[in-house]
């Protein structure tokens, strides 16, 4: 089986998803999992999902004029979510994913651009989208004072279900969401993992293809948000299309096919996670020598794929894009010079490293007494 | 029709979280009764008095009161929508197919049911307490308090909406709603007032109300004061209800 080259990953047209359509996407995906080498990020049935596009954002801008001063809030934006997938929008606080997503969801009209939201326009053809789309905001919506299947019933009145369809659909969805028993519970006597669920439910409640979360589980306990985390790969796994915003780097990670980092009002990057983290991170290979270390970077200095090397006392501190298959490698060298290595250790890039190279901030782990030549590009 | 299935929904929904407080219900319902029983004995007096021309205390005093019944009633139901943006509710209806208008209409067309009901409250408690007029005229006075009562509810939100702070909305409906039954003649016909205040009354739509329900409840239906009270409500009406769904529209942008 031929192997797929990681370097390719690092020139910009075959950054993340942007190029893979259709069938061909998934064939590559079933490569990449077959040779890439973290399998330990790949669980089971995982792997880029290809549909047809359900949202393609083109261009999208969005001005605001407050007292004579104009704000380009977001610039430009254009990208594209493909049926099936969990996409994320990552960025810091104003870099415009609330706005982005306010505008997809028919919320804010976009002073440049336009997007198609399940084939439908969303500068002239809004009510088509409003039915295709649910949508979660941060802080929720259920009113305190109603009830849970009372809310719920209304939900799915205002999307033209009549009462019978109504009442089934929120039973169904009462249970399913582990709502059982609180449907006569007002929405404000609920915990906040169970508005939570409550809120998903009224974004579910008419079926649409396609559901936006903005932020699903801040402000949640550990186990909420793994339920919740539950809850939304369930929901891939019956088709449906999920759009998120969140500044949780692990809930990206866990959850989202392709996550899209947005900064300053524009889109800076997008790609898988692991694209992200490999790309603009690498691992960091430890050797702890028991002495000689001018020695051990006299024979390490030619090594193939190491990017960056620096010594701090008897510890060598090697970058290079695949520690795992690099160590082998590495040993034998030192070895065969006879240089006594004490330990090895590989420390694995995390999604805030990559975040903080995105945004211009220096990886934490690396800030100490390293220098990371692969941050910005 | 979708406005009208629309309308329908946010209006029982309305209707029914509104029966759940009880203490409002009463509140609205006593109010009209009180204000007839301390200010009716004080203005039967009246009667015969310098510049009252015609008609009883009471058929004087009534069409202003159902005036300040409304004022009282419907100003400050903006109040209630800033719970319903703070929670977002509104931003969760707005992105459903719902119709935008329905959101306005529902809303004040629950408020316009209990005004009706608190009018006809006060027309019963004014019947015991010895008012004397035709039913023509006090379902035309109810009609006209309906129509009215549209465009003070409409600005009501509208200016809710734009204000959004329960804080600086509370003073400002204030500061508006207690001097209007003055001006408009409420308490006495403004024959008795100066020039000045004469001259602003003309330009407050409620006076022209007011005169309309005095010349209705003596049974002058056709007379050009009910004219007038017609056209200011119709016209404030459909100008208010304008607005409040302009601001409805944008609320979220």
């Amino acid at each position: 089986m031929p192997r797929i080259s990681r370097v390719s990953s690092d020139s910009p047209d075959t950054l993340g998803g942007r190029h893979r359509r259709g069938r061909s996407r998934q064939l590559q995906g079933a490569q990449e999992a077959c040779t890439s080498a973290p399998a330990r990020d790949l669980p089971a049935g995982y792997g880029p999902a290809g549909g047809d596009p359900i949202i393609e954002a083109r261009g999208l801008g969005r001005t605001f004029k407050s007292r004579g001063r104009t704000v380009n809030a977001v610039r430009n934006v254009s990208f594209t979510v493909h049926r099936g997938e969990i996409v994320g929008f990552l960025g810091p606080n104003g870099a415009g994913k609330t706005t982005t997503m306010r505008m997809l969801t028919t919320l804010l009209p976009a002073t440049v651009g336009d997007a198609l939201i399940a084939g439908s326009s969303l500068r002239y053809a809004q009510e088509q989208v409003r039915r295709s789309i649910g949508y979660v905001a941060q802080g929720g919506g259920a009113h305190p004072d109603h009830r849970v299947m009372e809310e719920l019933i209304l939900q799915a009145q205002l999307y033209q279900m009549t009462r019978r369809q109504a009442e089934k659909e929120s039973r169904r969805l009462c249970a399913l969401l582990g709502l059982g028993g609180l449907e006569d519970r007002q929405t404000k006597t609920l915990s906040g993992g169970q508005r939570r669920r409550l809120d998903i439910a009224l974004g579910l409640v008419h079926r649409p293809e396609l559901l936006f979360l903005d932020e699903p589980t801040t402000a949640l306990d550990p186990r909420s948000r793994n339920t919740i985390w539950e809850y939304v790969r369930r929901l891939r796994e019956e088709g449906m299309t999920v759009f998120l915003t969140t500044h949780y780097l692990d809930e990206a990670d866990a959850l989202c096919d392709r996550i899209l980092f947005m900064n300053n009002g524009t889109l800076a990057d997008e790609g898988s996670p692991d694209d992200i983290k490999r790309k603009l991170s690498a691992d960091i290979v430890t050797i702890e020598l028991n002495g000689y270390p001018e020695d051990a970077w006299r024979v390490l200095e030619g090594h193939v794929g190491i990017r960056e090397m620096t010594v701090s006392g008897l510890a060598l501190n090697l970058t290079l894009a695949d520690g795992d298959r690099a160590i082998p490698g590495l040993v034998r060298a030192l070895d065969a010079a006879g240089i006594p290595i004490a330990a090895v250790r590989v420390s694995r890039p995390t999604l805030d490293d990559a975040f903080n190279s995105l945004t211009g901030n220096l990886p934490s782990r690396q800030r100490n007494d390293l220098a990371c030549s692969d941050l910005a590009h | 029709m979708k406005i009208v299935r629309d309308t329908s929904l946010i209006f029982r929904d309305q209707v029914a979280l509104a029966v759940r407080s009880p203490v409002w219900l009463i509140l609205g319902a006593v109010q009209p009764i009180i204000s007839l029983a301390l200010f009716g004995p004080l203005l039967n007096s009246l009667t015969g008095g310098p510049g009252l021309a015609q008609g009883t205390g009471w058929q004087l005093l009534v069409p202003g009161m159902l005036v300040q019944l409304t004022i009282f009633a419907t100003a400050f139901v903006g109040l209630g929508i800033i719970a319903d943006l703070k929670s977002g509710v509104l931003e969760r209806m707005q992105v459903t197919p719902v119709s935008r208008i329905a959101l306005l209409s529902g809303r004040v067309l629950h408020a316009v049911v209990f005004l009706i009901g608190q009018c006809v409250l006060l027309l019963l408690a004014g019947l015991v307490f010895g008012l004397r007029a035709p039913i023509g005229g006090m379902v035309l006075s109810v009609l006209m308090m309906a129509i009215s009562g549209v465009a003070t509810t409409a600005l009501s939100y509208a200016i809710a909406l734009k204000v959004r702070n329960e804080l600086v909305l509370s003073p400002l409906f204030n500061v508006v709603v207690v001097p209007l039954p003055l001006v408009s003649g409420v308490l006495l016909p403004l024959t008795l007032a100066p020039g000045w205040l004469k001259h602003l009354s003309e330009l407050i739509p409620f006076s022209y109300l007011v005169d309309a329900g005095r010349q209705a409840f003596l049974g002058n239906y056709a007379s050009h004061q009910v004219w007038q009270g017609m056209v200011v409500a119709t016209g404030s009406a459909l100008l208010a209800f304008g607005i409040g769904a302009r601001v409805f529209r944008n609320v979220s942008r």
